[in-house]
């Protein structure tokens, strides 16, 4: 594997705090040296001209169809996107067909990953049984395969009791438990956050207190056990005031929020545009506003894509039938760029932080670390047009937004998996 | 043993101390002296009349009581939930004043719910000795247990001693407990979070440990109790293969004991679920000799009430 230099790039690493323009030095696929003085002659130059080098974007939250449904996702697609998003590492949720709640499976995802080359795959195992929310699944053998943590995706454990066991028995195999925060009978058959403009709608609503009101409970468990929970793609103000007081009070919660609960609100479901349909569905403004605070102030403690592919059928339904979700890869970086954020914080939310929550060694720039890099222009702008987008799922929330941000080259273990159009590779 | 009552009972272990405990284990060591040669004293409790209650099926127990009472003499009934009124509604103390125009003597009590032998032994005249009742305790298996180390290491107290399993749902494990910490042992009790209740470990001279090396670590007993099949899935352990690769007694775990560690179980053992048969079965087990000491021990306990009822 050849060596790489890159020059004139400002280097942003989160982990250290390190913010300036400067050079770095690949060599066997490692980080070998920050503004080295000398290299050799056979070093391939990258010239940055003055964009960000950032360590590849880690991405706690994802879904592929693969295995079970290919045919929205699958870890090759999947992948292609990633890239093009300048993410090197994907943490993936286990409720696809079958569930990841075999050892064997596990083992699957990761080989799958590694077959690929290209970003390295970090397989959730599932909470549950088929992540059915009503047996155990063997949480020990899953974390002894690979398993970063366990998680039932977007399907919430309804009973509170054996909520309680799983958080019992989770808390002395030092994993954290990643929970999709929504009281599961309020939200059943909603799809859409209850508002003035769903009502006119004529669609069937969740409210918003059913995340709330499932925080609580979870927090609760969570002191009572000693277990590690993190709810992710939190989405309230409610639930962020909650998750702000319980860590005050010590107990171990983290949570993540994705793009869309930042940048959308519930006005834009309106024409019934089903790519805008989400899990949890899209808020008022008011809780935009409230994660923006939470983004800021520390209560979140990553952005995750959230990526869940649908293919055209699946959306192509009145809204309360179609599918609901959107792809998240290919935008996360030029979204999380609009929200205002300065911008080595709006990293560490991408990078380093959720890195430590999974126990991953990536998202930093270390010397020594694997060579998982991302080159991005902050200032240059592109438009998301769903159909032409890298990936196989086009569904995403931001179809025609112009985006400030681009990726131009992403690095893994220091080969080059993805190059913007229009450079040399 | 409630001295409080005029009538003697042995109820549970909690509240014994060395002092109580100790007459039990000499007596029945001389019961197992006797029983290897053939020689219990037939009129120990010759004209005595023993029942055995179980409300909750036990092949083992029973028949050990049922044994032990032979050997001195007594008559024994069985009296089984499947053949008894409860079946037909009649309730617990209903039960009792039946027990009591039978002028029975001795009451050995199996039952399901924690309590059932205290709430019968206020209503009825026999000395009831509790053969298990729910979670709460089986004092003649912590007896039993205490014998059989004593046997071994020529003490009863100082020892390392490893518990591990179902720890929450086991009126074993409490008996147990109360008992080793009576006699001044140092005790680790070994289990997930969901079958190992988080209040044992305020209790003076025990350990929890979610790693059961730890627990084992320089132990001088390793004793195993069962996991219910029912347990799996039910939400509180996923699998069997699972229980036996984080928690189940195999050889290599056994090899962090001490190398003349002893491995013990109450029976029945889910082989390949908390034990491994080959530790089960090797030099290192005393699962049998448990079985042979609940007898002696149940003979010593219904020798001890009937005199201190019946004082000479």
């Amino acid at each position: 594997m050849s060596s790489i230099l890159f020059e004139n790039v400002r280097l942003i690493d989160p982990a250290s705090g390190r913010d300036g323009k400067g050079s770095l030095l690949v060599e066997k696929g490692r980080i070998a040296a920050i503004d080295p003085k000398e290299t050799s002659k056979a070093v391939r130059i990258v010239d940055g001209r003055g964009t960000v080098l950032c360590p590849g974007l880690v991405d706690m939250r994802a879904s592929f169809g693969e295995p079970g449904a290919e045919y929205r996702e699958s870890i090759d697609s999947g992948i292609q996107a990633a890239v093009a998003g300048g993410i090197t590492s994907l943490a993936l949720l286990p409720d696809t067909e079958p569930a990841i709640d075999n050892p064997a499976l596990v083992h699957y995802i990761r080989r799958r990953g590694e077959e690929t080359g290209l970003v390295s795959i970090h397989p959730y195992g599932a909470l549950t049984k088929g992540c059915a929310g009503v047996e155990m699944a063997e949480i020990g053998l899953l974390k002894k395969a690979g398993a970063v943590g366990f998680t039932d995706g977007a399907r919430a454990i309804a009973d509170t009791k054996q909520m309680r066991n799983l958080l019992a028995y989770s808390g002395f195999l030092d994993t954290v438990i990643v929970l999709h925060p929504e009281d599961p009978s309020l939200a059943k058959g909603g799809c859409a956050t209850a508002s003035p403009q769903a009502v006119k709608m004529g669609l069937p609503q969740i409210p918003a207190c059913a995340e709330a009101m499932m925080v609580a409970r979870d927090l609760r468990l969570a002191e009572l056990t000693g277990a590690r929970i993190h709810f992710g793609h939190v989405s309230t103000g409610e639930a962020l005031g909650l998750i702000a007081e319980a860590k005050k009070r010590g107990i171990r919660v983290t949570c993540d929020t994705a793009p869309p609960y930042f940048a959308m609100t519930e006005a834009d479901i309106g024409d019934f545009r089903t790519y805008a349909k989400l899990s949890p569905p899209l808020r008022l403004e008011a809780d935009r506003q409230a994660v923006l605070a939470g983004l800021t102030d520390g209560t979140i403690d990553a952005i995750a894509s959230d990526h869940s592919p649908a293919d055209a059928d699946d959306k192509r339904l009145p809204f309360a039938q179609a599918r609901a979700g959107g792809t998240g890869l290919v935008t996360l970086l030029g979204v999380t760029l609009q929200a205002g954020l300065p911008l080595l914080d709006a990293l560490r939310l991408l990078t380093v932080a959720p890195a430590r929550l999974l126990g991953l060694e990536a998202g930093t720039l270390s010397i020594g670390a694997a060579a998982d890099l991302c080159l991005f222009n902050p200032e240059e702008e592109w438009t998301v047009t769903a159909g032409s987008l890298p990936g196989r799922a086009q569904n995403t929330p931001f179809d025609g937004q112009t985006l400030k941000g681009r990726v131009l080259r992403t690095f893994h273990h220091g080969r080059e998996v993805f190059t913007a159009e229009g450079l040399s590779s | 043993m409630n001295p409080a009552h005029h009538v003697p009972h042995l109820l549970g272990i909690e509240g014994m101390t060395e002092k109580d405990i100790t007459p039990f284990l000499d007596l029945a060591e001389s019961y197992a002296l006797l029983s290897r040669s053939r020689n219990a004293p037939r009129d120990v409790l010759q004209g005595r009349t023993v029942i055995n209650l179980f409300f909750e099926d036990s092949t083992r127990t029973r028949t050990s009581f049922e044994l032990a009472a032979k050997r001195l003499g007594a008559d024994v009934v069985n009296m089984t939930v499947a053949t008894s009124s409860v079946n037909k509604g009649e309730t617990l103390l209903d039960t009792a004043s039946t027990l009591n125009a039978m002028h029975c003597d001795l009451l050995v009590v199996r039952h399901a719910q924690s309590g059932a032998p205290a709430l019968l032994s206020q209503k009825v005249e026999a000395s009831v000795v509790n053969a298990g009742d729910g979670m709460h305790e089986h004092p003649t298996q912590a007896l039993l247990d205490g014998l059989t180390i004593r046997r071994h290491f020529g003490r009863l107290s100082g020892l390392k001693i490893a518990i591990c399993g179902d720890i929450a749902h086991s009126r074993v494990a409490r008996s147990d407990i109360h008992l080793l910490r009576a006699m001044g042992n140092d005790i680790h009790l070994a289990g997930p979070p969901t079958l190992l209740p988080g209040a044992l470990g305020t209790l003076d001279g025990v350990t929890l440990h979610h790693d059961i090396d730890e627990a084992l670590k320089d132990a001088d007993v390793a004793m195993c109790l069962r996991v219910q099949r029912e347990r799996m899935g039910s939400g509180l352990v996923p699998s069997a293969r699972e229980y036996f690769s984080l928690f189940g007694l195999d050889r290599r775990r056994l090899a962090l004991a001490k190398p003349d560690a002893l491995v013990m179980h109450p029976g029945p053992m889910n082989r390949g679920v908390e034990i491994a048969s080959a530790v089960a079965d090797s030099p290192q087990s005393v699962i049998s000799e448990q079985v042979e000491m609940g007898v002696a021990v149940r003979m010593a306990v219904l020798d001890r009430l009937s005199r201190m009822k019946n004082p000479a």
